[in-house]
């Protein structure tokens, strides 16, 4: 069976129930495709070591009552594997190895996976074109020279690559949803604590969701079902009964309303993108869906407030990397502050610096009010235009982002054009509402373009059930040519 | 609202981030534009709205208080880039 890295995850979790495949083939099909990969630089840390024993022991003693028997998956870099070097793409954490697992991997791990490799990601999670990482640029399979997305860029380049049958990341203002959109793949961000943050290297922790990358919405159903769950060691995990996303995932989507917001109709959108969020309102009105127009009035403060609330936090979080607990610490200095200094300035990359930088400077005395409690008061304004747009609709239609995939360095230099990819994104991460990107089409240059569907908190079910008519009839098709491998 | 180099460099220390000078100039050019982009939402009136505390619809668990953990002084020793069997150890603090 050559090709079983062609298939989805829910194929291949099928043939290896029907015993038509075993675990360490599975795994010996995506080692190869790794090596062959490298040109992409999606992975930081490969354990392929690890994964062969696993899925040696596995096969030894088969349990197919898990949800993925005998499965090698890559997760991103931020998430802490006991053992296993976790980077967080920085400089800081080159050589840091955690002495504990996060609760998402270990779930993965309970359900019958083990971990294939450490994927690329930006610094700390902060990009959104996967150049922040201090282990280089990360290549999208799509088109060579172009950015993947980010922060997540390893994991949709590398999931997009036939590198990894499904995938996790982290999305902080649209740090999945972004890369699964220019990849040509599906990103889910659930709703706020229902996938645990605990042994996630933090950045923002009230904007934070770890959630599946996958190749098809019943693969990202699947995940969804082994990730999320309520984690006593997570204060904000939701204390609620686990799901079965799969078992209704075609449920059909008759009658559900439909929001269109006028306010993400932004000015210099390419045609391209306002003729794929008309193709999906056709496919789901065709689908008996209704279609409704909505306003979000405060949209288009969402990106200041985030590029206020992301970095305050941020500057709170990456205080703890001072050099003495662990991670990197500089040799320079005479005293205990000037270590400190210059530990977070060589440790750390210009774009993280930058927005600890932003972040202090919005907490410290005499802008704090001006700044902080003023974004905080608006975050509660946009959270408030998303309750009363679905006291109206079920789900919101929008595209996932403002344009397709860019070329490496195009934005290097820019911030606030950077930020501005971002800007669909941003609003469900404020809201602490699910939103999920779902390919639909490719612009006129063969790049892929996604649709965003936002929910209402804890309306994952339904965001998977709009995802997949989407995908039934959307007739998206993965045309990646694999020129990294010639 | 521009941000000079003299409040550049007062937010370095605050951050504990030492910066090389000629990093600074490029610094408060991206800064200034960034906060001239953040500036927007002095357009809103906001006083009459609360600032959002909690995003989820719940308010956070209280539990018991009793150690769950601990007998670890090794596993958090070991990333640590210098130690001894049973400390962390720093450059001099009190002279």
């Amino acid at each position: 069976m050559s090709d079983i890295t062609n298939k989805s995850l829910t194929e291949i979790v099928d043939l290896v129930k029907k015993k038509e495949v075993k675990s360490e083939e599975v795994t010996n099909a995506y080692i190869d495709n790794v090596e062959k990969g490298k040109k992409l630089n999606s992975f930081i840390t490969e354990s392929f070591d690890n994964a062969l024993t696993k899925s040696k022991i596995f096969d030894a003693k088969p349990n197919y009552e898990s949800l993925l028997p005998g499965i090698p998956l890559a997760v991103k870099d931020l998430f802490c594997t006991n053992g296993v070097r976790t980077t967080a793409g920085s400089k800081m954490l080159e050589n840091f190895i955690p002495t504990y697992e996060s609760t998402i991997t270990s779930k993965l791990w309970a359900e019958g996976a083990f971990l294939l490799g450490k994927l690329n990601c930006d610094e700390y999670a902060m990009g959104s074109s996967n150049e922040t990482s201090f282990f280089g640029n990360v290549i999208n399979p799509v088109k060579e020279n172009t950015v993947p997305g980010g922060s997540s860029g390893g994991s949709a380049s590398a999931l997009a690559a036939d590198l990894t049958p499904a995938t996790i990341g982290t999305d902080t203002g649209g740090s999945i949803r972004q890369p699964a959109s220019f990849t040509g793949t599906v990103g889910l961000k659930p709703t706020y604590g229902l996938c645990s943050r605990w042994g996630i290297v933090a950045f923002a922790s009230s904007l934070d969701q770890a959630g599946p990358m996958t190749k098809t919405v019943s693969d990202c159903a699947l995940m969804l079902e082994a990730i999320s769950g309520f984690d006593p060691k997570d204060s904000t995990s939701i204390d609620r009964k686990k799901e079965n996303y799969s078992k209704e995932i075609t449920k059909n989507i008759k009658g559900l309303k439909i929001g269109i917001p006028k306010e993400y109709r932004v000015d210099g959108m390419p045609n391209e993108i306002e003729e794929l969020w008309e193709k999906g309102k056709k496919i789901l009105k065709g689908e008996g869906a209704e279609i409704i127009d909505i306003s979000l009035p405060h949209t288009e403060y969402a990106l200041p407030t985030y590029y206020i609330v992301a970095p305050a936090e941020a500057s709170s979080n990456l205080a703890r990397y001072d050099g003495v607990k662990y991670g990197f610490r500089s040799s320079k200095g005479s005293n205990l502050i000037e270590m400190y200094e210059n530990t977070r300035s060589e440790g750390f990359g210009d774009e993280v610096k930058r927005r600890i930088l932003i972040g202090t400077y919005v907490l410290s005395s005499g802008y704090y009010d001006a700044y902080y409690i003023k974004a905080q008061k608006v975050r509660q304004l946009i959270k408030n235009d998303f309750d009363n747009a679905f006291t109206k609709v079920d789900a919101i239609l929008t595209p996932s982002t403002p344009t397709a995939a860019f070329k490496i360095g195009e934005k290097k230099d820019d911030p606030i054009s950077m930020y501005l990819n971002d800007i669909f994104t941003v609003p469900a991460n404020l809201a602490g509402i699910p939103a999920m990107s779902v390919p639909v089409g490719h612009d006129k240059n063969n790049l892929p373009l996604g649709l965003q569907l936002i929910g209402k908190p804890l309306g994952e079910q339904t965001l998977l059930n709009l995802a997949f008519s989407m995908e039934s009839k959307s007739n998206f098709k993965k045309n990646i040519t694999k020129w990294w491998e010639k | 609202m521009p941000i000079d180099k003299d409040k550049i460099k007062h937010t370095a220390k605050l951050a504990r981030i030492s910066l090389d000078e000629d990093k600074i100039e490029n610094l408060s050019k991206d800064l200034s534009n960034i906060f001239n982009f953040i500036e927007k939402l002095s357009k809103i009136n906001t006083d009459k709205v609360s600032p959002l505390t909690s995003i989820l619809n719940y308010s956070l668990r209280t539990r018991e208080d009793k150690v769950t953990d601990g007998g670890i002084r090794d596993k958090i020793l070991e990333n640590s880039p210098n130690k001894n069997e049973e400390f962390f150890i720093v450059p001099k603090v009190i002279e």
